[in-house]
């Protein structure tokens, strides 16, 4: 059994999508209050969603504040799901399911929910207090606020509580297994393993009391679900598998593959990694991954600042290793002066720039795509470099080595875009394996004959990378502009604008030297093209795919490099009559196109912290094809 | 038979760049600069294994007069880059050269963290009181009360004390010394090299254009006996010149006084006798200021420490000890499945 509604119905008068049209696929959300343990919850549910064979993609949506005040709204941590018997490239749009463990966590997410779909409430949470705190006037289950949906209240604190009795565990210790009992209890909706999760428990915890009670009630939910009087209630729900391309899979979120991505990365260039970083949301996950990687030849320094982070990771640079900073924008922000610097010196480095919600604080959990114009153009001076942007968790690990790539071979800085969403949400990933990339080795010029630290290669425009320590080619450089050749001082005007101009060339070079701008989707040439970058990838791409079913002449162009642009873009944006983009800002990449390729070129772009939908999407694009 | 041919040795031009150097004429920095190139022949350094690493300001244009390897980066972050250096490549013998304005105000925070993480590098700090390259500004060393093109009625700030603020820090090598006394500059550099972790030097820089005589009040040959000590571990803190000048602890206080030998009942056995690894005794030391006190110069404080990069390769070789790591595993951890 599914639980869809018809699919025909559309939309419902007040605009709430109805319906997915997806019968191979289901949204869970999970929430609850920020202790709840909802990410644990979410992960384990997609770690045995994964290991089904099903697809997937995952949001999790979690307050700024570490511990919020129990039973608030502003407390409310969520986990979305989204998993099929095809392809799934979002978190999805609104759930076909949501599991509420208070009623702030009711209240935040009820509306977002399919007309239609299933709530389970947690009814043992739904006191007076906790009604007031979520600021329910009326208990939302007697008032008709529900009524559009079908819930299913379970006192699920209870019922933990029970199942845990046997165990040597505290009250409190008990009620934190109310995550497991869920988990057991959504495992058992849709046929999922316990497996991986008991043995996660028993990794974690090890033979103790705390271990037992955690797997009972992880078992006593899955039995609820499976007890006569209430299966009933409770659908059950299973999806085909999905044919995926053979391999062997993991799931993978976007930290994680940036991580792994720039070691891999630093191993085809053949040089070490030095990474500099500062702790900031949602980018430290980062600096945590990497310095548990030491044996990889990967040495991690926690700077005092952005600025030293930037500045340790150019000077690690400088002695022939591969300097690595990482940040969010008001991070990205102080390093500034820096990637100056490396950019007036010419040596490689990478910045990684997980883009955050909001102007100066603005809300650090939550996603957008903003950066675009601090990374393209925000520098004093004409001062170029490139900009690469990941579309999805796994790609984090193609554009990192890709980064190092180009930092290496062009000694210039390199900015890698990835956001708060694609770093935290997860998707299965068919692992790559080394031996599947050409090595790029990084050679440090140690001839003394004829060095000239600022002479270039003819093809690259790079300078010659010297080691400190290499014996007879001391040479000094620094921010000041350089003679061309010598690298001494020059205030000769003719030679800064030379130089300007090399350095732009040596950037504008490396259009020929990445693949060529590809259509993901739909023709080569037609009525509309919409032009998306970084995490914006699965809702435009699901919703050109929808669109193309329906008959419309749409296609769907996806940017990896930002800066320099693929050579070919320009053209190819000129072969559609409308060109939209899709970006969650007010319109960067939007300008930016328009700066670059002349054209008129509309946006739909969207700051409210969340992923693009794919209905906004679809609508957007029905907007301009039913005129 | 192999005859072992001692490499030449180097002299203090071999450590001088071709570049033609750019600081105002009777500039203090010109005898740091020959002090810094006489020391590094002495103490035998390889100039392709030295490294000069600086900020922005007038004595931040030092490393490119030095035939070694060089990087002048952004104002204030010399630490930091050098910092970065160090963990990178702890073989190379990192200095770094800072001013008063690059290291106490824009660099502040960077400095603090080379000097308390214990960063094997040397840290001169030229202190001439002043922006120069500005044009003149008061700088957070200037005293109290000084003119300058942004303070026309007298600076209202309170200054720093470098080494006290170095002192703070944690730092574990604190030294002090004056740009036109070659010899004695050169012992503290010699020190300062050979001490693992991070040495702090402060070096009295007279500005001829835009401050001059700030520190004639100790620094002319006329007064420099009687308002200067020269602080040698082990040895008596005695002055002046007749040498019976001496600090002792002031009887019922917990400060330092300045007193004559033989005269008010004081004998050579009340002075206290200098010793390094006295954070309490630095303290006091590099507080004393002219004319109350005598100026102290030299090696002030020096505590060894294990030093941090060495402390950040160990983790990375302890990591490595297994064998390196296989990127194929790692990607392959935690659990995985196969579709067939
Ligand atoms: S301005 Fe002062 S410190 Fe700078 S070079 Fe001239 S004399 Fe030296």
């Amino acid at each position: 059994m599914n639980l869809q509604t018809d699919p025909s119905q559309g939309e419902s008068s007040d605009g709430a999508p109805l319906s997915e049209a997806d019968s191979d696929s289901v949204v869970v959300r999970f929430a609850g209050d920020s202790g709840d343990g909802i990410q644990l919850l979410g992960g384990q549910f997609s770690q045995a969603t994964a290991l089904d064979n099903n697809s997937l993609a995952t949001f999790p949506d979690f307050p700024a504040e570490i511990r919020a005040p129990t039973g608030t709204t502003y407390g409310v941590s969520a986990f979305q799901i989204k998993f099929g018997s095809r392809h799934i490239r979002t978190s999805g749009d609104a759930p076909d399911v949501l599991v509420a463990l208070n009623p702030a966590a009711l209240k935040v997410n009820y509306e977002q929910v399919l007309r239609g779909g299933l709530i389970i409430l947690d009814t043992g949470s739904f006191g007076e207090r906790n009604l007031k705190k979520a600021g329910f006037e009326v208990d939302p289950r007697e008032d008709g606020t529900l009524k559009e949906y079908r819930t299913i209240e379970i006192d699920i604190s209870a019922l933990t509580l029970e199942a845990t009795k046997p165990f040597d565990v505290t009250q409190k210790e008990a009620l934190r297994a109310k995550n497991l009992w869920t988990l057991g209890l959504v495992d058992w909706m849709y046929g999922r393993s316990l497996d991986a999760t008991e043995t996660f428990i028993t990794r974690k915890f090890g033979d103790s009391a705390i271990s037992q009670a955690n797997i009972a009630a992880l078992k006593a939910g899955h039995a609820y679900g499976e007890t006569a009087e209430v299966s009933g209630d409770i659908p059950q729900t299973r999806l085909g598998e999905v044919k995926f391309e053979s391999g062997e899979y993991r799931l993978v979120s976007g930290a994680e593959a940036l991580s792994w991505g720039l070691v891999a990365g630093c191993k085809l260039a053949g040089i070490d990694m030095t990474f500099c970083s500062y702790p900031i949301t949602p980018s430290s996950p980062i600096l945590h991954i990497l310095s548990r990687l030491k044996n990889f030849g990967v040495t991690t320094f926690q700077a005092e600042d952005e600025i030293a982070a930037a500045c340790s990771a150019l000077g690690a640079s400088y002695t022939g290793k591969m300097g690595i900073t990482a940040s969010s924008g008001p991070g990205i922000a102080l390093k500034t002066e820096a990637i100056g610097l490396a950019i007036s010196t010419e040596l490689p480095l990478v910045i990684v720039d997980t883009q955050r919600a909001g102007q100066s604080t603005g809300l650090p959990t939550k996603t957008e795509q903003s950066d675009l114009f601090l990374t393209v153009w925000g520098r004093n001076a004409d001062a170029p470099m490139p900009v690469l942007s990941a579309r999805s968790p796994g790609d984090c690990f193609e554009t990192a080595i890709e980064a190092v790539r180009l930092a290496t071979k062009y000694m210039t800085p390199v900015f890698l875009l990835s956001d708060g969403y694609i770093a935290n949400a997860a998707e299965p990933w068919l692992i790559p394996s080394m031996s599947d990339y050409e090595p790029f080795p990084v050679s440090h010029r140690t001839d003394p004959e004829g060095f000239q630290p600022f002479s270039r290669d003819d093809e690259t425009l790079a300078r010659p990378w010297v080691k400190p320590g290499t014996p007879g080619l001391m040479h000094r450089i620094g921010g000041i502009e350089k003679a061309d050749g010598s690298g001494n001082i020059s205030y000769d005007p003719d030679n800064h604008q030379l130089m300007t101009d090399l350095r732009f060339a040596k950037i504008d070079g490396i259009a020929n030297d990445i693949p060529a701008q590809t259509v993901e989707s739909g023709a080569e040439k037609g009525k509309l093209a919409v032009v998306g970058w970084g995490s914006t990838y699965g809702p435009i791409n699901r919703a050109v795919t929808r669109m193309l079913a329906e008959g419309y002449d749409v296609s769907h162009i996806h940017i990896r490099h930002i800066w320099p642009l693929p050579a070919n873009l320009i053209d190819l944006l000129h072969d559609f009559d409308e060109v939209l983009v899709a970006e969650m800002n007010k319109g960067q990449m939007l300008t930016f196109l328009r700066s670059q390729c002349g054209r008129p070129i509309e946006g739909h772009l969207k700051v409210n912290g969340q992923p693009l939908t794919i209905h906004e999407v679809q609508d957007a694009i029905r907007a301009r094809l039913d005129k | 038979m192999n005859v072992q041919v001692e490499p030449a040795k180097l002299k203090a031009k071999d450590f001088a760049s071709d570049q033609e150097v750019r600081w105002c004429p009777g500039c203090g920095d010109y005898a740091i600069l020959k002090a810094v190139q006489m020391s590094l022949a002495n103490m035998g350094a390889q100039p392709d294994n030295t490294v000069f690493v600086s900020g922005i300001g007038c004595a931040a244009r030092f490393p490119y007069y030095m035939e070694t390897y060089g990087f002048h980066t952004i104002h204030g972050r010399a630490p930091a880059v050098a910092s970065g250096v160090k963990i990178a490549n702890p073989e190379l013998d990192v200095w770094v050269v800072s001013g008063d304005g690059d290291a106490l105000s824009i660099g502040g925070n960077h400095l603090l963290h080379l000097l308390r993480r214990n960063v094997d590098v040397q840290f001169l700090l030229f202190n001439n009181e002043i922006y120069g390259l500005t044009k003149g500004q008061y700088s957070p060393t200037s005293q109290a009360g000084q003119k300058s093109p942004s303070t026309p009625q007298g600076s209202v700030d309170a200054p720093i004390d470098a080494c006290t603020f170095a002192l703070g820090c944690n730092a574990r090598f604190i030294a002090r010394g004056i740009d036109i006394q070659a010899k004695q500059l050169g012992d503290i550099f010699t020190r300062a090299q050979e001490h693992k972790g991070a040495s702090f030097v402060e070096i009295i820089q007279n500005c001829i254009v835009f401050n001059d005589d700030a520190f004639a009040h100790f620094t002319e040959k006329s007064v420099a006996k009687e308002t200067q000590i020269h602080v040698k571990h082990g040895e008596k803190l005695i002055y002046g010149a007749d040498g019976n000048k001496g600090i002792r602890i002031k009887p019922g206080a917990f400060e330092l006084e300045a007193v004559t030998i033989g005269e008010d009942g004081v004998t050579e056995d009340d002075i206290l006798v200098h010793d390094e690894t006295n954070r309490v005794l630095a303290n006091l030391l590099v507080a004393m200021k002219p004319p109350e006190m005598p100026i102290a110069l030299g090696v002030i404080y020096c505590d060894p420490a294990p030093s941090y990069e060495r402390a950040v390769q160990a983790q990375v070789e302890a990591s490595m000890a297994n064998g390196a790591g296989d990127m194929d595993k790692l990607l392959r951890s935690g659990n995985t499945w196969t579709v067939s």
